[in-house]
C-alpha cells in the first residue's frame, strides 16, 4: 500500500475522532451548563411539543433569518440545502449495495453541488460588498468560506473537468469503513478535495461551525413559556435560596 | 421646549435606509462611573482592582459555567450579519460597535483568547484579543449602549441575545470594581429604603393620601390608596415612578379606580415599594435574588392572597419570567390566580366579565397608538394564549378609547423598538444616546401622526414613559403625548356604576 493511501487513511481516522470527540465534548458542555433563568424569546410555545416545532422551523427553513434578511436567507438556504443533498449523494461511496433512496438522490445531488457553491459565493460576496458585514468579518470567516467553496468546486471539477476513478475511490472509502485499506487514486483534484474535507472535520469543533449543535441549545429558542406555572431553578442558584430563606 | 443639545438630532429617514458606518461615532459616550460607596454597598469592590485583567477573565470563566446562554451564544455566532441593522442604537448613531454582533464581539474576542483553542493559538485569525485597558474601555462604553431589549435576538438564526452578553459584561465589570453610578446607586436605595427613588415610608403614605384627596375632589367618590394594609387580598407592586411622575401617576390612579370598582381589597407595601429590579440591568443574579426577596417578604408580612404588578416593562420581565425562580415557590398565594399577575390582566379580565363599566367616549378627544415595551413584548406574556402581551393591552385601550391605530408592523409586537432608555440607561449622562436611540420609534410615531391623526401614544413601562416624556420634544412632539394605559382606563371608567 502506498504512503499516500496510508496518509489519507490516517488523516481521515484522525479527523473523524476529532470531529466526534470534539463535538461530543461541546454538546456535553452545553448540556451540563445550567440555565439560571427562563429566557425564551416571546411569544414562545407553551408546551415542549411547541418548542419542537419552533426548533424544527429554525433548522429546516431558517424562520428567523427569513424575517431578518432575504438575501442572507436565500444564500444560506442554497448553501445548506445543497450541502445536505451533496452529503446524502456521497453516501454511495460508503454503502454497498447503495441504499435505494441514496440512488434516488443522485441526480439532485449534482444540482445541489452548484446550489451550494452559488450560496457560498453569495455569502462571501456580502462580506465584501455590505459594509456592515465587512466590518464584522474576521480572517477566519473568509477562510471558512474559502475552505467550503474549494471543497465544492473541487467536487464539481471531478464531475465535469477532471474525472476520477470512482470505482477505486469507492473501494478506498469502503476500506476505511471496514478497516481494510484499499489504494486511493492519486488524482490531484481528488486529493485536494479529500484533504480539505478532513481539514473541515478537524476545525469543526473549534470554530463557528459549532452553530450546528448550538442552534438546539439556545435557551431563547428551546425553552418553554411556563415560568409562572413551573419553578425553574439552577442547582447553583438553589444554594442562594437556602442561605437567605424567608 | 427642549434645550438645544450639542449634538445633532438624527433626521427622520425617508426610506428607512441603514445609516452609513461612522467608526467611533459614539466613542465619547459613557455613563458616569460609580463612586466607591455605590459599589461597596452592593458588595462589589469600590474601585478598579489591581489585577483586574485576571479577575475579569476569572469572572467570565465563572459565568460561562453558570449560564448556558452565554456559552452557547459566544460559540454559535456565524457572523452572518442578520442582526447588524436591527438595533435602534445602531440606527440612531451609525456607530458600528452598536451593531449587535459587533457589541457581542467585544466580549467574544476575550472569550476566544482565553477559553478557546483557536483563540489561544491563532488570536489574529479569529479576532481574539487580550484583556487590555482598551478592551475594558470599549466594554464600559458599548455595553452601556445596549438597552437589553432583545430585538437583535428575534432576527438571529440562533436566537443569540445580546442582552445576555451585555448583562454578563456588566456583571464582570462590577466584579472588578467598575460599576455605573446610575444603576448601583439606585440598587443601594432599594436595599436601604425599598424603592429606586429613595421615597421613605411616610412620604409614600403622604403621597397616597394626596392621591385619595385628588380623586375625591375630581369625582366625588372616595377611592382608597392603602399602604401596608395587613389582611388586604392584593399586594400591588408598582414602579416607584407611579407615585408621582407624570404620566405614570395617572396610571396608578387608574389601577386604584379599577380595584375600587371591582371591590378588590388591595394595598401597596412600603417595604417593597418598587416593582423594578435594576439588578437585572447589571446582570447580577445574586442582587436580583436579594431585591426579589423583598416582595416575598412583603407578601408574607401583609398576608395577601395575590400579587399584582403595575405597568413596568423590565419589572414585568423579572416578575413574569424570574420571580418564581428568584423568590418562589408562591404556594401561599391563592392558586386561582396567576402568580404574579399583571394589572392589565386583571383589568382585561374585569372588562371581559362586565365587572367594570367603561365609557370610551370620555377619550374621544384622542387618537391612540400603542408602544409595545421591549421587555414585555419579547420576554414575557400576559393572559393564557401565546402573544397575549400584545392582545391584552390593545384590548384594554380599545375598551377605553374609540380611536386606535397601530404603528408600522415592523416596529410593533415582537419587532418593537426599545424606547431608547431601557436597560439601566435612563440617566441624563446618556442623553445623547437616549435621543438618538429613540429615532426608529419616533419615525413610526411620526408616520401615524401624519397619516392617521394620532394624538397620543400609550405605554406600559415606567422607563418608556419617562424616556418618551423627555425625548419626544427633541423630535417635535409634545411631552404629554405619552400616556399610561391605565390613565385611559381612569378617564373612561364609570365609577359608582357597580357597587
Ligand atoms: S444574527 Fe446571530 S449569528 Fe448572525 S451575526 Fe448576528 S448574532 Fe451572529
Ligand atoms: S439587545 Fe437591543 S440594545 Fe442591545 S444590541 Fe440588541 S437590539 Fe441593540
Amino acid at each position: 500500500m502506498s504512503g499516500l493511501t496510508l496518509a489519507y487513511a490516517l488523516a481521515f481516522y484522525f479527523a473523524v475522532v476529532v470531529l466526534v470527540v470534539g463535538v461530543a465534548f461541546k454538546i456535553g458542555q452545553f448540556w451540563t451548563t445550567p440555565t439560571p433563568l427562563k429566557i425564551p424569546l416571546m411569544p414562545a410555545p407553551m408546551t415542549r411539543k411547541g418548542v419542537g416545532f419552533r426548533l424544527a422551523r429554525e433548522v429546516i427553513y431558517f424562520e428567523s433569518l427569513f424575517k431578518s434578511n432575504k438575501w442572507i436567507w436565500i444564500f444560506a438556504v442554497l448553501f445548506h440545502a445543497g450541502l445536505v443533498l451533496v452529503v446524502l449523494r456521497h453516501l454511495r461511496y460508503f454503502t454497498e449495495p447503495v441504499w435505494f433512496w441514496v440512488v434516488l438522490v443522485q441526480p439532485f445531488g449534482i444540482y445541489a453541488g452548484f446550489a451550494m457553491v452559488a450560496g457560498l459565493l453569495g455569502l462571501w460576496a456580502r462580506r465584501f460588498v455590505v459594509d456592515r458585514i465587512r466590518y464584522i468579518s474576521s480572517l477566519s470567516d473568509h477562510l471558512m468560506l474559502a475552505l467550503l467553496t474549494l471543497i465544492g468546486v473541487s467536487g464539481l471539477m471531478m464531475k465535469y473537468v477532471a474525472r476520477t476513478d470512482i470505482i477505486a475511490l469507492k473501494a478506498f472509502c469502503l476500506g476505511l469503513v471496514r478497516f481494510d485499506l484499499q489504494p486511493l487514486p492519486s488524482d490531484p483534484v481528488l486529493l485536494l478535495h479529500m484533504g480539505l474535507v478532513a481539514l473541515l472535520m478537524i476545525v469543526f469543533p473549534f470554530s463557528k461551525l459549532l452553530h450546528v449543535p448550538g442552534v438546539f441549545f439556545s435557551p431563547s429558542r428551546n425553552q418553554v413559556d411556563d415560568a409562572r406555572e413551573k419553578r425553574h431553578l439552577a442547582p447553583w442558584a438553589a444554594k442562594l435560596d437556602t442561605q437567605s430563606k424567608i | 421646549m427642549a434645550k438645544t443639545p450639542e449634538f445633532e438630532i438624527p433626521p427622520f429617514r425617508t426610506e428607512l435606509e441603514n445609516p452609513a458606518l461612522v467608526e467611533g461615532a459614539m466613542a465619547h459616550c459613557q455613563p458616569f462611573i460609580a463612586a466607591p460607596e455605590h459599589n461597596t454597598d452592593l458588595g462589589f469592590p469600590g474601585e478598579l482592582v489591581d489585577n483586574w485583567e485576571m479577575k475579569a477573565v476569572e469572572k467570565l470563566g465563572d459565568l460561562l459555567n453558570k449560564n448556558r446562554a452565554l456559552r452557547v451564544y459566544l460559540d454559535s455566532c456565524v457572523k452572518c450579519g442578520a442582526c447588524t441593522d436591527k438595533c435602534h442604537y445602531f440606527i440612531g448613531t451609525g456607530d458600528p460597535k452598536n451593531m449587535p454582533v459587533a457589541r457581542q464581539d467585544l466580549l467574544r474576542s476575550v472569550y476566544r483568547r482565553y477559553f478557546t483553542l483557536a483563540g489561544k493559538i491563532a488570536p489574529g485569525l479569529v479576532g481574539a484579543k487580550d484583556m487590555t485597558k482598551d478592551v475594558l474601555d470599549d466594554w464600559y462604553k458599548y455595553f452601556h449602549q445596549c438597552s437589553q431589549c432583545r430585538r437583535c435576538a428575534v432576527f438571529c438564526p440562533y436566537g443569540i441575545d445580546t442582552a445576555e452578553i451585555s448583562m454578563a459584561a456588566r456583571d464582570i465589570m462590577d466584579h472588578i470594581g467598575l460599576g455605573t453610578k446610575y444603576n448601583n446607586e439606585i440598587l443601594g436605595k432599594v436595599h436601604k429604603i425599598g424603592n429606586n427613588l429613595g421615597l421613605p415610608e411616610n412620604a409614600l403614605i403622604n403621597t397616597m393620601e394626596g392621591l385619595e384627596e385628588d380623586v375625591e375632589d375630581e369625582t366625588g367618590i372616595t377611592v382608597r390608596f392603602p399602604v401596608d394594609k395587613k389582611g388586604a387580598d392584593v399586594l400591588l407592586v408598582t414602579p416607584s415612578a407611579d407615585f408621582f411622575a407624570e404620566p405614570h401617576v395617572d396610571g396608578l390612579i387608574g389601577y386604584a379606580k379599577v380595584f375600587h370598582q371591582a371591590g378588590i381589597n388591595w394595598t401597596v407595601s412600603s417595604h417593597a415599594s418598587e416593582a423594578a429590579n435594576f439588578a437585572m440591568f447589571i446582570g447580577s443574579y445574586e442582587q436580583m435574588h436579594k431585591v426579589a426577596q423583598r416582595i416575598r417578604q412583603a407578601a408574607l408580612d401583609l398576608g395577601v392572597k395575590r400579587v399584582i404588578f403595575g405597568e413596568c416593562g423590565h419589572a414585568w420581565r423579572v416578575a413574569y419570567s424570574f420571580l418564581n425562580t428568584l423568590a418562589g415557590p408562591w404556594d401561599f398565594l391563592d392558586p386561582k390566580y396567576p402568580k404574579p399577575q399583571h394589572i392589565l390582566e386583571v383589568t382585561y379580565d374585569l372588562i371581559q366579565r362586565g365587572a367594570i363599566n367603561l365609557d370610551a367616549s370620555a377619550n374621544d378627544d384622542k387618537v391612540l397608538t400603542f408602544h409595545d415595551s421591549c421587555n414585555v413584548a419579547r420576554a414575557t406574556r400576559m393572559g393564557d394564549v401565546e402573544g397575549g402581551q400584545f392582545i391584552i393591552p390593545r384590548e384594554v385601550i380599545k375598551a377605553s378609547v374609540n380611536k386606535f391605530v397601530d404603528m408600522n408592523p415592523d416596529t410593533t409586537h415582537e419587532k418593537t423598538f426599545c424606547c431608547g432608555g431601557g436597560g439601566g440607561l435612563l440617566t441624563d449622562d446618556l442623553m445623547e444616546l437616549r435621543i438618538k436611540g429613540a429615532l426608529p420609534r419616533m419615525e413610526a410615531l411620526k408616520d401615524v401622526v401624519d397619516n392617521h391623526g394620532v394624538t397620543h401614544m400609550a405605554a406600559i413601562c415606567a422607563i418608556c414613559k419617562s424616556q418618551f416624556a423627555k425625548v419626544m420634544p427633541y423630535y417635535g412632539f409634545p411631552m404629554d403625548m405619552i400616556v399610561s394605559v391605565h390613565q385611559l382606563v381612569s378617564d373612561a371608567i364609570l365609577l359608582g356604576t357597580k357597587e
